[in-house]
């Protein structure tokens, strides 16, 4: 069981619901995940409508939502974006999404780093969505985060754990969970983050995107379950199965 | 201030046209294989050499536009507020010399124009003027914004040319984004087909989108109006345009539009004519060069064309429009500014791009942020 702030979640696969062809193909794939965190992006549903179809879909008990401030250029934009979805969605996480720049919307960490710290004074569940650095980590820990998110890849790109010598850092180091979001592109992927200790994954694109995103999600479940029972079974280490002659040191036993 | 003026005056409409035809199979073969293109890439990709390869060009566009933008195409709607036009355009419905009667919608109108909209199911609108500053001003576009911003998501604009000043006047009375199209980068064709007026100025629209990106308009969207001139060459003239804007204002997207020429009462015919062939191979180019590039569609392309486009690498479509000041309360299609070709209502639109696997989006922003 993963505890973040007040909830536990069974499920390490969190998701989101952008991308799908419909509401009822994404509504059957977050079923089929078992996932029972879902970020959804606010500037996509209405939120003055209740019937909107989007969240419709999501109302179920199994599922807490997880609104992202995704649109946002700045700390000041977050922070009024995620009072409104406090207000809108009752919720009081919010994953806090702020990437400027839109060719690979990448987080800005500076911005980011101020609005954790002014939300968390305001009693927000922060989960702010950061490049994959250590130090910056480390700091918003010191902000009252409730966990970080740091990426594997740009979003969307499919490209896996690129930064994977660095998400090994700051698992090593972290006192709060730590989410891989953003470039899982295989269940691959997924397993090879749950297995070097991540506490879970965010996967969206990959599933969504996907000819079949309801058995996508399946496979995405089982190889998150996969990943963590290996982390928590203890991994082989890794190494040539041969031990090499040694020619430096062979002398010593003449 | 620099400006993309200065980068254009570095490259010779000829010569790029002679590089654009002459690239050859190994270019084209090239480029498809490259993971980051190039401008040189591009060039071979709108090159004439390129189209034996185009069901490639539109598979590798049909995955690349799912990856980042996922099942799904945003709706949009033009709103037309005037048609006064003090510009010569000789290809415009709205040239101040076309004798069709004059508009500009008042309060009461718009906000009937609005309801029509809303009513449609848009949360997305695009407004649109000709270029009559003495009545259809920063005020007018003040009051405008002030009355619409209550009911729509997100609005776009696509009016005369501004200062950077003027545009940061708008942006907190919600002006999202700015479309403005240069018609032609060919200097000369330029001057023939905007004689008089203030949009006769070539340099002054080059760099619209320069001063629209200081003022930190969210979105600017460019294009060129296919049918005055070489397509290639001015295509490409386009994609430097975007690859410099990209690197100067990178926090603003930037979205494409590739509008045929149509015809309108008393207009010209188009000198360059584009097949259907060609545009695909156009959209798709874009594609290729540019994962993250809005590509839109309007409805001046005919039913079977829109719906084929679908799933190459198209990422907004309109449906319903209408293209005179209101048009979509009163009866007559008399003060339209060109023809459209297809007719269907945005529902049915809807359906034939659910009926493809994808989602029709009508709201992706919210007036909030």
């Amino acid at each position: 069981m993963l505890t973040i702030a007040d909830k536990t979640f069974h499920s390490r696969l969190f998701t989101g619901t952008g991308k799908f062809s419909s509401s009822q193909t994404m509504a059957a794939a977050l079923a089929s995940s078992g996932s029972e965190l879902v970020t959804v992006a606010l500037k996509r549903v209405d939120l003055q409508d209740q019937s909107d179809d989007m969240l419709q879909q999501l109302k179920t008990e199994k599922i807490h939502l997880l609104p992202n401030t995704s649109g946002v250029r700045n700390a000041k934009e977050a922070v009024f974006a995620a009072q409104l979805a406090r207000e809108a969605l009752q919720t009081n996480w919010i994953k806090l999404e702020i990437h400027p720049d839109p060719k690979y919307l990448l987080p800005d960490p500076i911005e980011t780093l101020l609005a954790t710290e002014e939300l968390a004074k305001l009693g927000f569940v922060v989960l702010p969505y950061i490049h994959a650095d250590p130090v910056l980590c480390k700091r918003l820990e010191d902000c009252g985060t409730a966990a970080v998110m740091p990426l594997g890849a740009p979003i969307g790109s499919n490209l896996g754990l690129k930064t994977e010598d660095f998400l090994r850092i700051i698992i090593e180091q972290s006192r709060v969970p730590v989410i891989v979001d953003a470039g899982i592109g295989a269940p691959s992927h997924a397993a090879q983050a749950m297995e070097m200790g991540a506490d879970a994954v965010l996967v969206n694109t990959a599933i969504a995107v996907a000819k079949d995103p309801i058995q996508m999600a399946l496979a995405f479940k089982m190889a998150v379950e996969a990943g963590r029972m290996a982390y928590l079974s203890g991994l082989g280490q890794q190494g040539t199965s041969a031990v090499p002659s040694s020619p430096l040191t062979s002398f010593l036993d003449v | 201030m620099s400006s993309f003026f200065d980068i254009f005056q570095q490259y010779a409409w000829d010569s790029v046209r002679e590089q654009i035809y002459a690239k050859t199979d190994g270019d084209v073969q090239r480029a498809l294989s490259s993971t980051r293109r190039s401008l040189e890439d591009f060039k071979a990709l709108i090159s004439p050499a390129a189209l034996p390869y185009l069901e490639q060009m539109a598979q590798a566009s049909h995955r690349l536009t799912q990856k980042r933008f996922g099942k799904t195409i945003q709706m949009y709607i033009p709103l037309y507020l005037s048609n006064e036009c003090t510009n010569i355009c000789t290809y415009c419905g709205f040239s101040l010399d076309n004798k069709v009667r004059r508009k500009t919608l008042t309060e009461k109108e718009l906000l009937e124009e609005v309801k029509v909209i809303k009513d449609l199911g848009y949360e997305h609108v695009l407004l649109v003027t000709g270029e009559a500053n003495q009545t259809v001003h920063t005020d007018y576009f003040k009051k405008v914004l002030r009355l619409i911003r209550p009911h729509f998501a997100q609005i776009s604009m696509e009016i005369q040319p501004l200062d950077r000043q003027e545009y940061e006047m708008l942006i907190p009375e919600g002006l999202h984004s700015v479309l403005v199209y240069q018609e032609t980068y060919h200097q000369e064709d330029y001057r023939k087909h905007h004689p008089k007026g203030k949009k006769s100025n070539f340099r002054y629209r080059l760099e619209t989108p320069d001063r629209a990106g200081q003022a930190g308009v969210h979105k600017i969207g460019l294009g060129v109006l296919i049918g005055l001139e070489d397509w290639r060459t001015d295509s490409f003239f386009t994609a430097l345009h975007l690859r410099y804007l990209e690197k100067t204002y990178w926090q603003t997207k930037y979205s494409l539009s590739f509008p045929r020429l149509r015809p309108f009462s008393g207009g010209l015919p188009p000198k360059v004519e584009m097949n259907d062939r060609e545009l695909v191979q156009l959209i798709c180019a874009y594609r290729l060069l540019d994962e993250e590039l809005e590509l839109s569609l309007s409805t001046r392309e005919t039913e079977t064309f829109r719906n084929h486009c679908i799933p190459l690498g198209i990422t907004s479509i309109s449906a319903g429009s209408k293209t005179n000041p209101g048009g979509y309360t009163a009866a007559t299609d008399s003060l339209e500014q060109f023809e459209i070709s297809d007719e269907r209502s945005p529902q049915e639109m809807a359906e034939v791009i659910s009926k493809q696997g994808y989602e029709a989006v009508w709201k992706d922003w919210d007036r909030v942020l």
